[in-house]
């Protein structure tokens, strides 16, 4: 067993199902040789070849298209965006094909795939390498959305995303690629899709985030702890469709909530889980549910990114708003 | 200033027969045994008259759009013709032709355009994808399907269609050019019918070719006279017995004219000339097929009365069981959607259920 980062978590993960299933295919811009930009990919191409670890052409729709046809042939596909913001044109794919082809031919092709992309902000890259658009996906029925937190969970729910016979949209926070180190046994267990996981208990206040930003809620919820507050921290991990069960379990037992994310506020994650509690569990609140955010602007170059990722003082004060309310 | 020649092309262009079903030059072997002649002449009529007979069923009120292959019909018979069991076909919304001869049945393809997924659901050409209806995503299904067929080692060929118009679409290159690059066994036919909805050819493209627009790719562009059926089969022959055997992928454009509305929701008369039309009726598929088995001494009009007779019989039958087909049930909505229904949805099923199909 050996402490990994999380991209390493990932490039173990992939290696595990290559290893294991010779129907596994991985493909992508500089995923061969370069073993990726970020190294996601590295080695895997000299250790499974160039025919099952391939370097496309630069042009996303064709890498999602041909994942979709990778697919319905019963191969199971790991496409690589080389960033989020470049995974637009193939959308046209991913929604209109990926997602839809199950149900358009009554279960007869299925598209077991996952497509990966590094996301969000806070390594000062260029324009269009920082937003988080996983509402994007998660507004669309047939695909599933994950994203891990940390080396561990990476590692499992990697496995689970190309163990599982539907596209799953894979969002890997590269803020946090390299951030902390877990002691990952490479054991080919998988963690759950669909399944919210409770990383701290707490009785006072539900923290409600994924990604990156769940480092900065955890150091929330630590300085909390200092001042009497105990929160309970609940990371999202499949971000669609959600386990609402956990989420609402944890509400009925803090009776507050606050969401954190780093994408902005509209139209969000966020937004649908607190539209979920709202439904289901209103009369457990004892205070109106709080969301931090990223704002309702374009994403700013790097300059003002630190002015527009949600920070632990943020947390703070938007707990602490919600603790006085009366 | 000296330069050098560093790339040239050629498009070569195949035709056996004239609009009078005259052969141009040596006919290949098999458009000289008439029973396969005969029967790629029944197969398009049949497609005419299932055409008809959908156009029909839309503005009856019985069937949503649809978009007929009019005049086209040598395309998708000739390919299908040399097609077998073992291809895929990644189909576009004019391929009833191809999807007729690869199996699908008449009733699915009214199931599909009546609005129902279980039409989609072949019972024979199980690897076949349902129709592509966004232009041009299917060019890139097709190279997927054939990379996945060339990692196992199988000598399958992957056959898909586009109109003229989906060629100005970036994913008609990508797909064409990963299909150069890894040398996938793909066989993509351009259906060019002179009109993208309303659009003619001068506004798609600056070429004096669609085939040529392989050449981009490094891919071997063909040209082929759409209306003649010994051309088109003859050409689908040679790229597909390329593509089963490693040779790659080829791009074959078909020059053909769209007799037709672009589907029953259009008017081509707001855009089309009728001079043009005119001079296109005499050059069309089926007439030019009859005439080369009139020459041959192998049809005769009692032959077309009695085909007539079986056809319209057989696209009834059809149309009966495609009306007497189950209507759909409310869960079906959520039941294909993934192998499992999230947690979060089961209600929204259970409530749909409640509520009962209209």
């Amino acid at each position: 067993m050996a402490a990994i980062t999380l991209i390493e978590a990932v490039n173990a993960a992939m290696a595990y199902e290559l290893e294991h299933d010779q129907d596994v295919v991985l493909f992508g811009e500089d995923v061969g040789k370069n073993g990726g930009v970020f190294r996601a990919t590295d080695g895997l191409q000299k250790k499974y070849g160039k025919e099952r670890v391939i370097d496309t052409p630069l042009a996303e729709s064709m890498i999602a298209g041909l994942a979709v046809g990778m697919a319905a042939q019963g191969m199971k596909p790991i496409a690589e965006m080389q960033f989020m913001g470049f995974i637009f044109p193939a959308v046209d794919q991913i929604f209109c094909h990926a997602a839809r082809l199950r149900h358009r031919t009554r279960g007869r092709l299925t598209q077991p795939m996952v497509i990966r992309a590094p996301y969000g902000g806070g390594i000062h890259a260029p324009e269009h390498h920082s937003e988080s658009t996983e509402a994007l996906f998660s507004h669309i029925p047939g695909l599933k959305v994950v994203i891990p937190s940390n080396p561990s969970r990476a590692y499992g729910l990697m496995l689970a995303a190309i163990r599982d016979p539907d596209p799953v949209i894979f969002l890997e926070p590269k803020r946090v690629y390299r951030i902390v180190k877990h002691e990952v046994e490479d054991n080919g267990e998988e963690y759950p899709l669909e399944a919210c996981f409770v990383d701290r208990e707490g009785s006072d206040i539900t923290l409600i985030s994924w990604g990156a930003m769940m480092h900065e809620t955890l150091q929330a919820a630590e300085k909390l702890a200092a001042e009497g507050i105990e929160a309970e921290v609940i990371d999202v991990a499949t971000v669609s469709p959600i386990d609402m069960d956990t989420i609402l379990e944890s509400v009925e037992k803090t009776g507050r909530a606050c969401i954190i994310q780093e994408a902005p506020k509209s139209g969000s994650i966020g937004s649908e889980i607190a539209a979920e509690i709202a439904e289901k569990g209103i009369l457990n609140l004892l205070a109106p549910i709080g969301r931090v955010s990223g704002y309702d602007t374009v994403m700013p170059y790097y300059r003002l990114e630190k002015q527009y990722m949600p920070t632990v003082d943020r947390i703070l004060d938007e707990v602490r708003t919600i603790m006085e309310y009366k | 200033m000296t330069t050098t020649t560093v790339a040239s092309f050629e498009i070569q262009y195949h035709q056996y027969l004239d609009a009078n079903g005259k052969p141009t030059k040596d006919i290949p072997e098999f458009a000289k045994d008439m029973n396969t002649m005969r029967e790629l002449y029944r197969d398009m009529y049949k497609l005419r008259v299932f055409d008809a007979k959908a156009y029909a069923l839309q503005r009856t009120g019985k069937m949503g759009t649809y978009p007929a292959s009019l005049g086209q019909e040598a395309i998708g018979i000739g390919y299908g013709d040399a097609m077998v069991k073992e291809d895929v076909l990644i189909p576009y919304y004019r391929s009833t032709g191809g999807l007729l001869k690869h199996g699908v049945t008449m009733e699915e393809i009214l199931l599909y355009w009546g609005g129902d997924e279980a039409g989609a659901n072949y019972s024979v050409a199980k690897e076949d994808f349902p129709i592509c209806v966004p232009i041009a995503n299917q060019i890139i299904h097709a190279s997927g399907v054939a990379k996945a067929i060339q990692m196992r080692k199988q000598k399958r060929a992957v056959v898909t269609e586009i109109g003229e118009g989906g060629t100005s679409e970036g994913d008609f290159y990508e797909g064409v050019n990963v299909a150069g690059i890894w040398n996938l066994g793909v066989v993509f036919f351009i259906n060019n019918n002179q009109w993208a909805i309303s659009v003619p050819t001068d506004i798609q493209t600056a070429c004096e070719t669609y085939a040529q627009k392989a050449i981009a790719a490094g891919v071997e562009g063909i040209q082929v006279d759409g209306n003649d059926i010994v051309a088109v089969r003859e050409v689908s022959n040679y790229a597909l017995e390329k593509a089963r055997n490693g040779g790659g992928p080829t791009v074959i454009e078909a020059i053909t004219y769209r007799l037709c509305d672009h589907t029953t929701a259009d008017d081509a008369s707001r855009y089309d000339d009728p001079k043009v039309k005119e001079q296109a009726w005499k050059d069309e598929p089926l007439v030019r097929l009859r005439k080369y088995l009139e020459k041959n001494k192998s049809w005769s009009d009692k032959d077309e009365e009695a085909m007539k007779e079986e056809v319209a019989k057989e696209v009834d039958a059809a149309v009966k069981a495609y009306e007497a087909a189950p209507k759909p049930t409310p869960e079906l909505m959520f039941d294909h959607l993934y192998a499992e229904l999230p947690e979060l949805t089961k209600p929204q099923r259970e409530a749909a259920i409640k509520r009962g199909a209209k």
